[in-house]
């Protein structure tokens, strides 16, 4: 609806989704979408995508990784919705039936520079035992209608979720204009520029 | 080449091989043993062969060896054989021993140093470095010491001379004891001589044994020249006989040597090497001195020629090979203990290192700390105190407790330092090393804190404009003047910039007027005490600033009064000297004044000063007097005690009479005694005397103002005088110039007491200014102490400083650009003097011509500069923060100043504010004050009051976002509350813009209409008052219940957010079984059901519509064309055979939903089977796809049969036969309407519906099958009419949007709302696809059960008086009533948020509603008609879910569809209702517990229980709910004028309308077609569509004879106008593209009770054939 010469900043999001943690399962691949806002758009680069199955190393490192890129640029007018990345991660079970392994999302870091996201992944819990049962049986666990759901706060209290470990992402973030339209997300010290994920994560991650 | 440590390898293997060999050799000869040396010097014997010297010593040295042969051959002949040998040996070691003598007294040292058995050979190896550094040195020196050596040698020689003559008597049997002995002082000597200065005894050493050789050679010579002394001559001979007794001792001493050699055994074998060598050198020393002794033998052997043969022979030829000598161990031992000293391992007893007479004291016995000495072996020590001892004050080294003095041990017992691991693997992750990139420090307290930013330092900008000389030396008389006057301008422009006198005037006029008004206001009247009070401050304070005033005047009178002066002085003097050396001129503007009215003013002035004073004196006088009178009366109270004391002194001595005129003296006395004791008698004060008042008033006037009608006087300066040139100046004053001309100026910047800048050098102009104009940066890391500058005065090459200006440190606010230029005044003590016309400083001056008034002037002059913060790129001030600043230091103004009198915080305290304002007297004609008399004015009329509220956050506002207003008036912020409200018109806006001006008021046009519309309607859309009055209520009631649910639309359960697998029941799970066996490709496929798609993520394109188009029953089929009218009545006759030639139809299927358009392809016959499917695009309203937007679309897929028409047209009769013009044509047939909502809702819509086909369809006529097969014909006799099977799905399928589950509040009883859930859930849980409803919601949003619904009510009553006779006819008009009552799915207008009913009034008054609304009313008005009537709840085609109604009439059920006013028969197959849920009537709620749901094999007793299982029951009985419906329905008759004005309109509209779609072809109107189907048209309207009579249409064939004509009537309900539009559109009449075409239009509106209107639309083309 904007119209064409009205002023918009851009954000540019480069970076990959670099791998993930998942001390249980492996062959795993991971989905991942951008959610945004009323006044974001998406000018160029894939807003959606999937990634390879990869397997763990069988010796040493216990990490999945992808190593999957991502690039895209938005257009906005507001700050206001600020794009979030959202991740699945699927996998088979013991049957080989493809299931969900996690959801998570990150907001799209502010600050331009680098940084790196260690996003915590869950998933929604079966309501009932017997149900748990029979979607093991099944192959078909509890997924969310959408998985855009975890990148919004609404109706998130009717569900239960369990979490289930961690997917790293790194990102590239360039911005422009913001500053000339009065937002000054100028980079902070250089103590917040390593992950804000909380330190029960990177523990975990120490313990694999 | 072999690296240091591999030599070092080498040599340290090779001596260790040489150690063995040694040892094998103990006894053998002592060639072997001096290998290494001979091998080491090998090279150096190279070099040294070279030398003349080298080569030149050689044949005296062999000439001595065969000399010494001779006499041992003499001796002993046991030698003999090895002589040769030996003596070459002794060659090639000698040469060797020279050339290291200064390196064998290091390595001898080493060797006293090292006892221990090892020596690094890296020490060897080192001596050899030294050895062949040595050689050249001591080569060279030789030389140049050898006339000393000479010198010396020739002493030596006479001691020998003598000693050898004092030794010629004892001979041989003296000789070896004191050879002996000679040889071993020596050798002490040489030790000591080495230790104490190494380089005498090497450099004397080989330079003696080469003078000596030299001494030889000279010796030779002279005796070449065959000139020996007598004496000479005697010593030879004499030396000739002398005995052999010294050769032996050499022989034996050296074979001690090479005992003592043996003996040295493996301790030390280079030590043993140095030590041989060191004998040998020694032995070499005797050899010389031998030499020395037998130095007069030589010339005697040797000759002339040998002396050339010398020369000629290389030096082998020389060498004498001898055995080495043997040295017996003992005699070894012996020579070394000579040499060395060997501590004894005894212990030293304590006597001995004390100093004698001394005990022994021991610190530890006395209580001292001692430390604990370090561990050292009892043998090592006793050796060092042995060997100490023996030194020079060896005492000194023992303590008083007789043990060597030693510091405590130094070593800790345990380690200190922390232990180290080199795991880097276990490292702590705390201790793991972290690269951190180096910083830049950051600077030092002294430094500005926080500019670790290198690029955040601080910049001063200095800007150093120029120099202006108020006093130069070199200033002339005239210069002097000049300045003065040029000073005094300056004071005049200010003082007039400032206008002191000017407002000290106005606030006296001002004062002077509010003394007066008070005067006046209280005239005369008793005054307060704070009247008083005021006034008499009033007063005070206009007595102060006409003082004021006066003074300032004073001054201004007197300061042009100066300058005046000053310029007369200035033209005398250039008069006096003749020339002219400033440029000043002074100008007086003269400026007349008016002078009366001037007088008036000045005698006004005067007189108002006159009142005051002496009304001050008045005051003055009075409390003079006051105080006078108190005084006195003081006084006279003391007078009066006085008197009565005297008195009372009187009656005491009234007694003494005598004493009277005493006393009386006496009294007189007294009393003047204690008057000048007590308060002197007061004076009256003086009477002001007002005269004189004027008198002084009108004096000082004419001193300090100007007299009245003077003119004022503006003196003007400028400089544009003529300067005399310098060649017509006198001598002096040129020289002046010159000297001026001479001189530059430049001035230093000096920061922080460090010269940082300084200008350029410039000269000093004659007007005495200079000007740099230079701006210096300076990048500041220090805080900023002082900044001064310092002017330097150049004159020639030599330069001094003149003056220095101090620049304060700006403020951080002072930044560049905004500072103007200061001028800074500085002056110098210096004291000049000129010869020429030049005054000088500091020298006293006299304009006078007495030469008196002299006058001291100094240097002096403004520098004008300015100094500030610099700016940033980016606009930044490059100043540190101003807690950086040092001192700030305000100056002391106290009350002046607001802020430091009540602080920063009481600013905002009005009260404070006030106080200080009356305390600091603000003047409020000052126009600095001006702000604040204003707030103070503001805030407080006359009192100053505080505020009477508490602010919990007076700061708050900064904090605010914005301001309330600005939160109003920005559209962006109104435009992002309006999203977040989810009002409909932003719900879904995209890209709300950044900036406010990018917010076009476009926006809100919509917005704002509809809310302005609130009120006002728009008939023009609506065509119809009372349907406009209607849409704006339901819209009100939609926005209402919107809202409501759009609230309840956030609630999420768990459903909605996750996908999850029902529980399985064994049922399911058996069938699951049962499905795995079943065949994989069926041959009657099953539809799936597919995965839904929630509606978030979809964009436009994404839905489609498929639409599977299957067969159709039953359509009309071409009438023959005929001309005559007659012939159609025995079509049917003919039909059969004419069927069979001709074609019946060719019918194809359009489908048009959002004016996108498809169509299947043309087949043949009434009962055509495309099975094709058509897909077409869906796009939703604003690109909105969330559920509640696509419930609410109300656009409709219309599926029409059309059928294909081929005229061969415009034959050309040249081409027949070869080509065929066609022209197609398509007539419209029939439709389907089904509305985007129901497919949405019900997500595939899958059955035979009945085709709509107007009442008349020209040209085409509904034919029975002309088979004979009755049965069939029979199934089609229950209902007509043509029919098509579609499967309506979208792909994806969309979720439908549930409704809500809110419990809404009900006025029912708790225990029915009970109830009713509970048979509500059971039914759902035993028959989950049976539609059961017990209780419905009614626009209220309240929970109504829905027997209350459920009321007989009549019907129209024109209806039933249509037909008294007819029922069923009545009941049929009843029907077609409520079917014309437009319907509006709740879903659309509601959102699908819920179903809403209403109940029947409400239902005709909003003339839209649903099918239950239509049921309802349906319903009711059978029973009001006497019939027995239900409410069945089920679902049909294609509405899903709805209601119908069901009727009983004479043992047979009909049901009703109230939607269409259809109704059919129990067993119709083609009835639309496919299930049945529940019947409803007013006292109870059947649900449906048969096996079957579809009508057709349902029971409709409702008495059996087992097949209808009722809600009231025995157990439940029915709690006579009352109804929710009125009594009586009141009817309105319809205004037929409105319908006729409605037609009119609606007839205008579609004209245009096709018009309009015909946009490339002219729409021609057949008026006369048009006028006969308008009267057509009610016609229609009464036979209720049905029977379409033939009459018409032969009466339109006559009408239009061979026009071909296609056309057919429409009918609707009226609702709105677009829903006619469209059909109109749908029927594609006006897509005929005959050039020919005609149409016709007619509309037709039937007004129905209650405003519904039965809308009639005839279209019609003409086709002229």
């Amino acid at each position: 609806m904007a119209t064409s010469n009205s002023s918009v900043f851009l954000l540019t999001v480069n970076g990959q989704i670099e791998g993930a943690n998942f001390p249980e399962y492996d062959n795993l691949y991971c989905k991942y979408c951008f959610v945004y806002g009323h006044d974001w758009a998406p000018t160029t680069g894939l807003e959606e995508g999937i990634t390879q199955i990869t397997c763990k190393n069988s010796q040493s490192s216990q990490k999945l990784i992808w190593n999957f890129p991502l690039e895209t640029t938005f257009k906005s007018t507001n700050p206001s919705g600020w794009p979030q990345l959202v991740v699945t991660v699927y996998g088979p079970d013991v049957f080989g039936n493809d299931v969900v392994r996690g959801y998570g999302a990150t907001h799209v870091p502010f600050t331009p520079g680098q940084h790196t996201r260690t996003i915590p992944m869950f998933v929604p819990e079966p309501t009932w035992r017997l149900q748990k049962f029979t979607g093991w049986l099944l192959g078909r666990r509890p997924e969310y209608t959408d998985p855009k759901v975890v990148a919004q706060g609404e109706g998130r209290e009717v569900t239960r979720v369990r979490s289930q470990g961690f997917v790293t992402v790194s990102f590239h973030i360039m911005t422009k204009d913001m500053k000339k339209m009065g937002y000054d997300t100028g980079p902070t010290g250089p103590a917040n520029m390593p992950s804000v994920t909380s330190g029960w994560s990177t523990e975990e991650q120490q313990n694999m | 080449m072999a690296s240091p440590s591999d030599i070092r390898e080498k040599l340290r293997k090779k001596r260790r091989a040489l150690q063995e060999t040694l040892v094998k050799n103990k006894n053998e000869d002592d060639v072997q043993a001096l290998v290494p040396s001979t091998k080491l010097s090998g090279e150096k014997r190279q070099t040294t062969m070279k030398e003349p010297e080298g080569s030149e010593e050689d044949p005296g040295e062999t000439l001595k060896r065969t000399i010494r042969a001779q006499r041992q051959r003499r001796k002993k002949r046991l030698l003999e054989q090895t002589l040769v040998q030996e003596s070459r040996d002794d060659d090639v070691e000698e040469i060797s021993t020279i050339q290291h003598d200064g390196a064998e007294e290091e390595s001898a040292e080493k060797a006293h140093e090292s006892v221990v058995s090892s020596r690094s050979p890296a020490g060897s190896q080192k001596g050899l470095f030294s050895r062949t550094q040595h050689t050249p040195s001591s080569q060279s020196q030789s030389q140049s010491l050898d006339d000393f050596v000479k010198r010396r040698l020739e002493e030596r020689l006479r001691a020998a001379r003598s000693k050898s003559e004092s030794l010629q008597q004892p001979e041989a049997s003296f000789e070896p004891a004191s050879r002996l002995q000679s040889l071993r002082d020596r050798d002490t000597v040489t030790r000591f001589d080495r230790e104490v200065d190494p380089d005498r005894s090497g450099r004397q050493d080989p330079p003696s044994a080469l003078s000596a050789r030299v001494k030889f050679r000279e010796a030779a010579r002279r005796v070449g020249k065959g000139l020996p002394t007598a004496e000479e001559a005697y010593n030879f001979f004499t030396f000739n006989f002398e005995p052999d007794p010294p050769d032996e001792s050499e022989t034996t001493s050296s074979k001690r040597q090479k005992q003592r050699k043996t003996a040295k055994d493996d301790r030390d074998e280079d030590e043993g090497d140095e030590a041989e060598e060191q004998e040998d050198a020694e032995a070499d020393e005797d050899n010389q001195e031998e030499n020395e002794n037998q130095s007069e033998e030589a010339p005697l052997v040797q000759n002339a020629e040998e002396d050339l043969f010398a020369l000629d022979q290389s030096p082998q030829d020389f060498l004498e090979v001898r055995k080495a000598e043997y040295i017996g161990y003992r005699n070894l031992i012996q020579r070394e203990s000579d040499l060395l000293f060997t501590p004894s391992f005894r212990t030293v007893p304590t006597s001995i290192k004390l100093p004698e007479n001394m005990k022994p004291r021991y610190l530890e016995d006395e209580g001292l700390y001692v430390g604990e000495r370090p561990s050292v072996s009892l043998t090592n020590e006793n050796i060092l105190e042995n060997r100490i001892l023996k030194m020079e004050e060896g005492k000194k080294w023992f303590g008083d407790d007789g043990r060597i003095m030693a510091l405590p041990d130094p070593i800790k017992e345990s380690s200190t330092r922390p232990p180290l691991f080199h795991m880097e693997e276990d490292l702590d992750p705390a201790l793991q090393t972290v690269y951190r990139k180096a910083l830049k420090s950051k600077y030092a307290n002294l430094y500005i804190a926080g500019a670790a930013d290198p690029e955040g330092d601080y910049q001063l900008d200095v800007d150093v404009s120029g120099l202006i000389f108020s006093h130069h030396p070199l200033f002339s008389r005239e210069h002097v003047l000049a300045a003065r006057l040029a000073q005094l301008y300056d004071q005049y422009l200010t003082r007039q910039h400032n206008n002191l006198t000017g407002h000290l005037t106005d606030k006296l006029n001002g004062l002077r007027s509010a003394l007066r008004n008070m005067l006046e206001i209280h005239g005369g009247q008793s005054l307060t005490q704070a009247m008083q009070q005021r006034f008499s401050e009033y007063s005070l304070e206009i007595r102060n600033t006409r003082q004021l005033r006066d003074s300032e005047q004073e001054k201004d009178r007197t300061l042009l009064k100066n300058i005046v002066k000053m310029w007369k002085e200035i033209k005398a003097l250039r008069e006096f000297q003749k020339f002219t050396n400033t440029p000043y001129k002074l100008y007086l503007r003269r400026e007349n004044v008016d002078r009366a009215s001037d007088e008036r003013e000045h005698e006004d002035e005067i007189l108002a000063e006159v009142l005051e004073l002496e009304a001050e004196s008045e005051e003055d006088y009075h409390k003079k007097l006051a105080e006078y009178n108190k005084q006195l009366e003081e006084w006279k109270l003391w007078r009066r005690k006085q008197k009565s004391k005297k008195k009372k002194r009187k009656k005491k001595k009234k007694g003494q009479a005598q004493e009277d005129t005493e006393e009386e003296d006496q009294e007189a006395s007294e009393s003047e005694g204690p008057v000048e004791e007590g308060p002197p008698k007061p004076e009256p004060p003086e009477r002001p005397d007002f005269d004189s008042i004027e008198q002084q008033v009108r004096e000082k006037a004419s001193r300090i103002r100007r007299k009245p009608g003077e003119a004022i006087l503006i003196p003007e300066l400028s400089a544009s005088g003529n300067i005399t040139a310098s060649e017509l100046c006198p001598r002096a004053e040129t020289a002046r110039r010159e000297d001026v001309a001479r001189r530059s100026l430049f001035i230093k910047i000096l920061y922080n007491d460090k010269e940082v800048s300084r200008t350029d050098s410039r000269s000093l102009n004659t007007d005495f200014r200079v000007h740099f104009g230079q701006i210096f940066n300076l990048k500041i890391v220090n805080c900023p102490q002082s900044i001064h500058l310092q002017v330097f005065e150049e004159i020639g090459s030599s330069c001094s400083l003149l003056a220095r200006v101090f620049v304060p440190v700006p403020e951080p606010s002072v930044v560049t650009g905004n500072v103007p230029v200061e001028e800074f005044e500085f002056s110098s003590n210096q004291r000049v003097m000129f010869d020429h016309e030049g005054v000088g400083s500091d020298v006293p001056l006299s304009f006078e011509a007495d030469g008196g008034n002299k006058q001291t002037l100094l240097t002096s002059g403004k520098l004008s500069c300015c100094v500030s913060w610099g700016i940033g790129d980016d606009d930044v001030p490059l100043a540190p923060p101003v807690s950086q600043q040092p001192g700030g230091i305000h100056s002391g103004l106290g009350r002046l100043d607001a802020v430091t009198y009540i602080g920063a915080s009481g600013l905002y305290d009005m009260k404070k504010i006030g106080e200080w304002a009356t305390q600091s007297r603000l003047d409020p004609n000052d126009p600095k004050n001006a702000s604040i008399m204003q707030l103070l004015k503001v805030a407080s009329s006359g009192e100053v009051t505080a505020p009477e509220y508490f602010r919990l956050e007076h700061l708050q506002e900064e904090f605010n976002f914005v301001t309330d207003e600005e939160l109003e008036r920005s559209r962006r912020f109104r435009l992002l509350r309006l999203r977040n409200q989810e009002v409909a018109e932003f719900r879904n806006y995209k890209c709300v813009p950044a900036l406010e001006r990018e917010v076009t008021d476009k926006v809100f046009q919509e917005y704002e209409r509809r809310l302005k519309e609130g009120e006002i309607i728009d008939t023009k859309e609506h065509l119809d008052s009372h349907r406009a009055l209607v849409a704006k209520y339901l819209q009100k009631i939609r926005e209402s219940v919107i809202n409501r649910f759009l609230l309840a639309k956030h609630h999420y359960v768990l459903s909605d957010l996750v996908i999850e697998e029902e529980i399985p029941s064994i049922g399911i799970l058996g069938l699951n079984l049962f499905k795995l066996a079943e065949p994989k490709r069926p041959l009657k496929p099953q539809r799936k059901e597919r995965k839904k798609v929630t509606a978030q993520n979809l964009s436009d394109g994404d839905i489609k519509l498929l639409v599977n188009i299957i067969r159709a029953f039953d359509i009309p089929i071409r009438r023959p064309q005929s001309n005559k009218p007659g012939q159609s009545s025995q079509s049917a006759i003919q039909g059969s055979d004419w069927f069979l030639s001709q074609v019946q139809v060719r019918p194809f299927v359009e489908v048009s939903f959002q004016r996108t358009v498809l169509q299947t392809t043309t087949a043949d016959g009434p009962n055509p089977c495309w099975n094709e499917e058509l897909q077409l695009p869906f796009s939703a309203p604003n690109g909105d796809y969330s559920t509640a937007s696509l419930q609410s679309v109300k656009d409709e897929v219309f599926i029409n049969i059309f059928d294909e028409v081929v005229h061969e047209t415009g034959v050309n009769d040249k081409d027949r036969g070869k080509s065929i013009h066609t022209h197609v044509e398509k007539h419209w047939l029939g439709s389907v309407k089904i509305p985007f909502s129901t497919i949405y809702s019900q997500s595939r819509i899958d059955g035979t519906f009945k085709v709509n086909t107007p009442a008349v369809l020209l040209g085409y006529s509904k034919e029975r099958s002309h088979g004979a097969n009755g049965g069939y014909d029979i199934m089609r006799s229950l209902s007509e009419g043509t029919f098509v099977t579609l499967f309506i799905t979208m792909e994806p399928q969309l979720v439908p949007g549930e409704s809500i589950r809110e419990k809404f509040d009900s006025q029912e009883d708790e225990h029915l709302l009970q109830a009713s859930e509970r048979f509500e859930r059971e039914a759902a849980q035993g028959y989950p696809d049976r539609p059961c409803l017990t209780t419905v919601i009614d626009l209220n949003g309240k929970t109504v059960f829905i027997t209350r619904f459920i009321r007989p009510l009549n019907p129209p009553q024109e209806f039933l008086d249509a037909f008294p006779n007819n029922p069923q006819e009545a009941t049929a008009l009843v029907a077609r009533f409520v079917s014309l009552i437009p319907s509006l799915p709740d879903r659309v207008s509601f959102s699908g948020a819920c179903d809403l009913w209403s109940t029947c009034d409400q239902f005709l008054t909003l003339l839209a509603g649903d099918e239950e609304e239509h049921a309802v009313l349906l319903c009711n008005y059978f029973l009001s008609m006497g019939k027995r009537a239900w409410l069945i709840i089920g679902t049909a085609i294609p509405e899903g879910p709805t209601a119908y109604v069901l009727t009983s009439e004479q043992s047979r059920y009909l049901i009703w569809n109230p939607s269409s006013g259809q109704y059919y028969g129990q067993y119709d197959t083609f009835c639309p209702l496919l299930t049945v849920g529940c019947l409803v009537n007013a006292d109870n709620v059947w649900l449906n517990i048969q096996e079957y749901t579809s009508p057709m094999r349902l029971n409709f007793d409702i008495t059996k229980a087992n097949l209808w299982k009722p809600f009231f029951s025995r157990s439940f009985s029915h709690p006579g709910l009352s109804s929710v419906q009125p009594e009586e329905l009141v009817y309105r008759r319809t205004d037929k004028a409105a319908a006729a004005e409605l037609q009119d309109r609606i007839e205008k509209i579609l004209k245009e309308k096709i018009m309009e779609w015909r946009p490339r072809h002219p729409t021609r109107w057949n008026r006369y077609c048009t006028t006969t189907l308008k009267q057509f048209l009610p016609k229609l309207e009464m036979s209720g569509g049905q029977d379409v009579t033939e009459g018409h249409r032969h009466e339109l064939q006559s009408l239009l004879g061979d026009n071909r004509i296609s056309g057919f009537p429409l009918h609707l309900p009226f609702s709105e106008i677009r829903p006619i539009i469209e059909a109109v559109y749908s029927t594609g009449v006006h897509s005929v593209q005959a050039s020919n075409v005609e149409f016709a239009l007619a509309v037709y509106v039937h007004p129905y009770p209650n405003n519904v209107l039965s809308v009639w639309v005839y279209l019609a083309s003409l086709v002229r054939t």
